[in-house]
């Protein structure tokens, strides 16, 4: 199946996520942008993932399988290889105790769940300075 | 016998509320009128023989005009000016007030009271809307349903290029995500409501003993060290980990901590921490080979291996245990495996299946519906409690150590075994085939697995 704006690939990111349909979702309008997209579903191998894919920037989700998004962003941060890759977090809990575990492991950006598209599209620009 | 300053108030009320006159009581206690009118007021000191005569003429007790509920009072008025302090209630008064309107005091106490009683309640239930893994995962799953719908239908809606073949695969997205927003969703409202009707203040001594187990996380560092164990100094260890726990307000709640606790040092000192971790990272979490090096029980090693902290980044353990009758007991939770706080939980738990054949370990992978749907390994084992008699039954308890399949630690058997579908306990349960339900779903009918 094809997916529009997959022509004009430029910036490449990693969505780790284990919802299959909000991955999905967040595949296609990524990709209509002009994103190259990989998608991750497991937290027990996002790590090496990210040194797989070697993303322009990360959408991390926190309640994963195996491992949290705070640790794997615990792990990326203490890694010379990805301490400054851009992050952005996606969780259901949009709690201040939430945001403030986030930024103190060094996030970028945080959204909560259900968040809209084009935030988060805009959100995702400004990581990458586009 | 002491009298406050109001007793004659306390006459004079009593009097009134009986309906007698003032001339009426004077006489029959051998007054005059205009001495009991003296008294009422509260400008003669009533002797304790006559105080007796009024009591017994009044049907009352002598003390209740004496002192009255209103000890009781004062402090229930001081309490209440505490509570909301910005009233500027005038605290001095408080003995005038209580003395002159009991009723109305009464009515100030009842209904301080009552806020005490309302607070604990929203403490308690905020508590569970907090830590009650049922309703956790309950929303998880309504928000990643809104989510996934959210996100879709803008994408359909938004105006850009979406050919025929995606619009059709987001639309059958929309729809499965609808019917799991939908079954969540009711599933939500209806838990909430019957937990809204259930007494949950106080939350009983077991409640008790959950909580502050729950709050330490099942580990006590403390009493992993060797000088706690000494005779003599372990009680006091103990004591000291109880008496810092606010969450054990009960005795009975008190005196199960200790028994944990002690159990708790018994096997730190059978396996030991350090020893213990190393042991469990080099034998790959496998509690048979453990009991095996400690030369200890299944049960003790269990807990052993979900207590204790891992500085693993990818392994973790829960356990579970109940008794001969299937009432859970222990609960140390896993992340995605929930376990019922109240109420019965699933059949098809290899622990009930160890229950039916003693000291034989169940290994079994297992999968909740919904969600990630995760594969966890789940080892159980029935053993005896007690010393084997032939005078009384036996009895027995099991133990459920949960891991999520990991493909490091566990056979290419396990990783490929098919999953045994459990559950969390059948108010929670969407499977409408299962053989086992002993009640009825709160989630509604058809629901995507």
């Amino acid at each position: 199946m094809r997916i529009p704006g997959e022509d004009f690939m430029t910036k490449q990111v990693l969505v780790i996520e284990d919802e299959p349909n909000i991955a999905e979702a967040i595949s296609f309008i990524l990709s209509r942008e002009g994103w190259k997209v990989s998608i991750h579903s497991s937290g027990t191998t996002a790590v090496q993932a990210v040194h797989d894919v070697s993303p322009d920037v990360l959408i991390l989700d926190v309640m994963l399988p195996g491992k949290s998004g705070y640790d794997i962003l615990q792990d990326l941060r203490s890694s010379d290889a990805t301490r400054a890759l851009p992050v952005l977090m996606l969780t259901a809990r949009g709690q201040k105790t939430d945001r403030e575990l986030a930024q103190r492991l060094g996030v970028n950006r945080f959204m909560t769940k259900p968040f809209s598209n084009t935030e988060m599209l805009s959100n995702l620009r400004e990581l990458v300075g586009g | 016998m002491p009298q406050s300053r109001l007793t004659g108030s306390r006459i004079r009320e009593r009097r009134l509320v009986l309906g007698l006159k003032q001339a009426s009581l004077a006489k029959s206690v051998g007054i005059s009128a205009a001495y009991l009118n003296l008294i009422e007021h509260n400008r003669r000191r009533v002797g304790d023989a006559l105080l007796d005569v009024i009591a017994q003429e009044l049907k009352t007790d002598p003390s209740v005009l004496a002192e009255g509920a209103e000890a009781a009072l004062l402090g229930a008025l001081s309490e209440a000016d505490k509570r909301i302090p910005d009233a500027q209630a005038e605290l001095e008064k408080s003995e005038d007030f209580a003395g002159r309107f009991p009723g109305w005091a009464s009515l100030v106490m009842a209904q301080n009271q009552r806020i005490h009683e309302l607070e604990q309640m929203v403490e308690a239930l905020s508590d569970r809307l907090t830590h009650d893994p049922e309703l956790a995962a309950s929303l998880h799953e309504v928000i990643s349903a809104v989510t996934a719908i959210r996100s879709t239908a803008a994408i359909l809606s938004g105006g850009g290029e979406v050919d025929q073949e995606w619009q059709d695969r987001f639309l059958r997205n929309m729809r499965d995500e609808g019917m799991r927003l939908s079954t969540a969703a009711q599933g939500l409202v209806e838990f909430l409501d019957a937990g809204a009707s259930e007494d949950v203040v106080p939350i009983g001594p077991s409640e008790e003993l959950a909580t502050f187990l729950d709050q330490n996380d099942h580990y006590f560092p403390v009493l992993e060290n060797p000088t706690a164990w000494e005779t003599g100094v372990r009680d006091q260890a103990i004591g000291q980990v109880i008496a810092g726990d606010d969450a054990l307000t009960s005795r009975e709640a008190q005196d199960m901590a200790r028994q944990f606790l002690e159990r708790y040092i018994a096997d730190a000192q059978a396996m030991p921490e350090e020893e213990f971790n190393a042991a469990r990272n080099v034998l790959n979490w496998d509690p048979t080979a453990l009991a095996q090096k400690f030369g200890q029980a299944l049960p003790a090693v269990m807990r052993r291996i979900a207590f204790l902290p891992t500085t693993s980044q990818t392994v973790s353990a829960g356990v579970v245990s109940c008794d001969g009758a299937g009432a859970l007991e222990l609960r140390r939770t896993l992340p995605g495996f929930p376990l019922p706080r109240f109420g019965a939980a699933c059949p098809y738990w290899p622990l009930f299946q160890a229950l039916s054949q003693p000291e034989r370990p169940v290994r079994a992978v297992v999968r909740h519906p919904g969600g990630a749907r995760r594969r966890f390994v789940c080892q159980a084992i029935c053993v005896q409690k007690d010393a084997p008699s032939f005078d009384r039954p036996a009895a027995f308890e099991a133990y459920m150590l949960i891991r999520e399949l990991n493909d490091t630690l566990d056979d290419e058997a396990l990783v490929h075994a098919t999953p045994t579908e459990v559950g969390s306990s059948c108010r929670v349960c969407p499977r409408t085939d299962c053989a086992a339900r002993r009640e009825a779903t709160i989630l509604s009918a058809g629901s995507p697995l």
